[in-house]
């Protein structure tokens, strides 16, 4: 009798603890999810904030819809995309990958493209210069001995002087 | 006399094309407003909805309410200051026969939504509640005023975004409202 007593409160005292760690982590989740999704929504009437930052009364309208959204099982996306649909591309804090935000997302890749092309043909024709310089550094072949004949004379010179 | 054909070098003057460039399209870039938001609702069904009244005694307001008629859709509220610049024009409108005007009293309180409209004159047939921005949020309404034409079959057929002015509906709404008659006969 005594077991049997001990075992129902120990299975009450275990249905009660899984019951609240069954709920207690859930509305934690959802809050979290909530201010997670807020973060990249827009407010769309202040613009430069999100709705997790807003005071504004649009946007914590908004942001509970967000959360009756996680509650009713949306993935993120799903809520971004609810929103989206009724407010437009504005509404994404970040914007998306698409035709009109092409020159956004790419532009500056495409400055860093434009500045390694016009360096590497800088460098490229700066090399050709020096080689040229380079090879019009030497004495052409009757140059040479132009002025191996002129060294000559001059020692002859030099050597009459001596004696 | 033949000068040497000498080839030209605009290369030097690359930074400045760049420069006109980018200032072109930030010149264009300020005369976008982007208050201005694009209206994704246009061409869509009205979304579907079922409020309380505001005035006591009358009858829920639901989709039910639009089919089959012309109805503008007026996002207002007592505290919308920019409500009462269109206000006159709303009144004029009600006298017609053709359109049903249905008020969205958006995120107000009873009283003085009532206290304004005794203020200013009611133009409306209906009047619906929106405490929580349930249809708002659905009509992906930024802010009041904004008025919806809605045709009889329950699409949207113009947004207007802040007050319905006399040119905003003489140029843009009376138009599609004539449209929509047309397309019934």
């Amino acid at each position: 009798m005594k077991y049997l007593f001990l075992s129902l409160l120990s299975s009450l005292v275990i249905s009660i603890s899984v019951a609240q760690t069954a709920t207690a982590p859930d509305a934690n989740a959802v809050e979290e999810r909530t201010a997670t999704i807020s973060k990249t929504l827009r407010c769309v009437v202040c613009q430069n904030q999100s709705i997790h930052d807003s005071n504004a009364p649009l946007a914590s309208d908004m942001r509970t819809l967000v959360e009756k959204r996680v509650i009713a099982g949306d993935s993120d996306d799903e809520v971004r995309a609810y929103l989206r649909e009724r407010y437009g591309d504005f509404v994404l804090m970040s914007p998306p990958f698409q035709i009109n935000t092409l020159l956004l997302w790419l532009g500056p890749a495409l400055f860093v493209a434009a500045f390694a092309i016009w360096f590497a043909r800088r460098v490229r024709t700066n090399h050709k210069i020096a080689a040229e310089n380079e090879a019009s550094r030497g004495l052409s072949e009757d140059e040479r001995s132009r002025l191996t004949a002129a060294l000559a004379d001059l020692t002859d010179i030099n050597k009459g002087n001596d004696t | 006399m033949a000068t040497p054909e000498k080839k030209r070098d605009w290369s030097a003057l690359a930074p400045i094309m760049a420069f006109a460039g980018l200032a072109f399209l930030l010149a264009v870039g300020l005369t976008r407003d982007p208050r201005l938001l694009p209206s994704e609702m246009i061409d869509r069904e009205m979304p579907s909805f079922d409020l309380p009244a505001l005035r006591a005694g009358d009858a829920r307001v639901s989709n039910a309410d639009l089919e089959g008629q012309i109805s503008l859709v007026n996002v207002f509220g007592s505290w919308c200051a920019a409500c009462i610049v269109e206000h006159s024009k709303l009144v004029e409108l009600s006298f017609r026969n053709d359109i049903q005007m249905v008020g969205l009293n958006w995120r107000d309180n009873n009283s003085a939504a009532l206290r304004w409209l005794a203020q200013y004159g009611d133009p409306y047939d209906l009047i619906a509640i929106d405490t929580n921005s349930d249809l708002a949020i659905e009509l992906g309404v930024t802010g009041a005023p904004e008025t919806f034409l809605i045709g009889p079959n329950g699409q949207i057929r113009y947004k207007q975004i802040g007050p319905l002015t006399d040119q905003a509906w003489s140029e843009n709404i009376e138009p599609i409202v004539n449209a929509i008659k047309a397309e019934a006969n």
